[in-house]
């Protein structure tokens, strides 16, 4: 009797987590800013979904091999992310990072995780270097399409009923 | 305490372990270094304790009233991005703004003699900072440069206390600007480290010596302690040069001549 409650148990487990794997690739629609230069590539240092729940651990890891043992041009950097998901504000300058809308601070809000980073580091890449490394091959605008959940800047970020659906999904499966 | 780590070993035998270790890992597991080697792409190697970084300053050449090093180092690390606090006074800013290289007059009281010189972070081999440090944010690099890991800094501010040459500030108040090869905020310690963001980018001056020589004074040498090559090295066998509060045996990375 247990056993087979355990097997339902266990069959339900890998069924929800399918559907989420699912809804996950579909979910898994750009967040990236449109006037950012990130806009333009095919893709992150990693795929779009591992990047999102995992850029805090891959940053913490990194930033302790360029602080404490001067390795540089490490693969995750918060001046890489800086660099590439910044947003041209027309004027020859960048919207800083956690402005209202922008790349960090759209989702960091939404979850309602505070975002400390930027109480110490830069807002904005670095202005000296004018024209930082393109990580992959670029894909314009207009190809890729979709421009994601935060396109719309004049309003607050929202998702919509469907994509709601597909985040409890998500966040049911942790 | 009396360790002279510091000092440049042998040419001959430096050169005789290097061969050996390349050989050796070459014959071992040539296929996978060439490989990982390849794909590393662009990320440096990172701190190697056969290097010692540190600077010799001759205080005869450092002018009265020439700040070139300050202003530099200020501008280099973002210092002068700062805003004073609104309401706070002169004397209040002056005593608490970051300082990571300042200049200092001494008058021997017998002779009325006058020396200038800079001070900052003499980057001790035995550094009595990361000795007092409660978290391991206080810590001393492969190479030799003690610096802060701000990420880890709970802001005690016991290094400061510590710190036999006053080499340490505590940002006091919220910063609303920063550069990005130089983090700051509110709650941390911070020090001279020597420049370590172009020291890792291969850079073999820092902004104070590059300042100092532009100006004509030629004050500042920095450079490996270790390599017995180098120009740093060199002068230091030529000139007597003495380490400040050397009683202290901390075997300090900066040294000074004409003092």
């Amino acid at each position: 009797m247990h056993s087979s409650t355990g097997f339902f148990r266990t069959a339900g487990l890998i069924l929800i987590y399918g559907a989420a794997l699912l809804s996950s690739s579909v979910y898994s629609g750009s967040a990236v800013s449109p006037g950012s230069k990130a806009a333009g590539m095919e893709s992150c240092v990693a795929p779009t979904e591992d990047m999102r729940r995992n850029h805090m651990d891959y940053l913490k890891h990194d930033r302790i091999r360029v602080v404490h043992d001067g390795v540089r041009g490490v693969k995750n950097s918060l001046a890489g992310c800086i660099d590439c998901h910044a947003e041209k504000d027309g004027k020859g300058g960048y919207h800083p990072i956690n402005a209202e809308g922008q790349f960090c601070s759209g989702c960091h809000e939404y979850l309602a995780v505070s975002l400390t980073c930027f109480q110490c580091h830069s807002k904005k890449p670095d202005p000296k270097q004018k024209d930082a490394k393109s990580l992959s091959g670029s894909v314009s605008i207009e190809q890729s399409g979709h421009l994601g959940l935060l396109t719309g800047f004049d309003e607050a970020p929202a998702l919509s009923a469907e994509e709601m659906v597909q985040l409890r999904a998500i966040s049911r499966e942790e | 305490m009396t360790g002279k780590t510091d000092q440049p070993k042998d040419v001959k035998r430096r050169k005789f372990i290097g061969i050996t270790v390349a050989a050796a890992s070459a014959a071992s597991v040539a296929p996978g270094i060439l490989l990982t080697l390849a794909d590393a792409g662009t990320e440096s190697e990172g701190a190697s304790s056969n290097v010692r970084w540190g600077m010799l300053v001759d205080s005869n050449k450092c002018a009265e009233d020439c700040t070139a090093c300050v202003d530099a180092c200020n501008q280099e690390n973002g210092i002068d991005l700062l805003q004073r606090p609104e309401g706070q006074g002169d004397e209040m800013w002056n005593a608490q703004r970051p300082q990571w290289i300042r200049k200092v007059k001494l008058r021997d009281r017998q002779t009325d003699e006058i020396t200038n010189l800079p001070m900052m972070c003499q980057h001790c081999e035995f550094p009595p900072c990361v000795d007092v440090c409660p978290t391991g944010a206080s810590f001393k690099r492969a190479d030799g440069i003690v610096m802060v890991d701000r990420h880890t800094c709970i802001g005690c501010r016991y290094c400061m206390m510590a710190c036999p040459y006053k080499a340490r500030s505590f940002v006091h108040q919220n910063v609303a600007e920063q550069t990005v090869r130089a983090p700051r905020g509110k709650g941390c310690v911070e020090s001279c480290n020597l420049c370590v963001h172009r020291v890792d980018s291969g850079a073999t001056t820092t902004a104070c010596q590059d300042a100092c020589n532009k100006d004509g004074h030629q004050a500042i040498l920095f450079g490996d302690l270790m390599d017995p090559e180098s120009d740093l090295s060199k002068a230091l066998k030529e000139k007597s040069s003495r380490q400040i509060r050397a009683d202290l045996e901390l075997n300090t990375g900066v040294r000074y001549t004409s003092l």
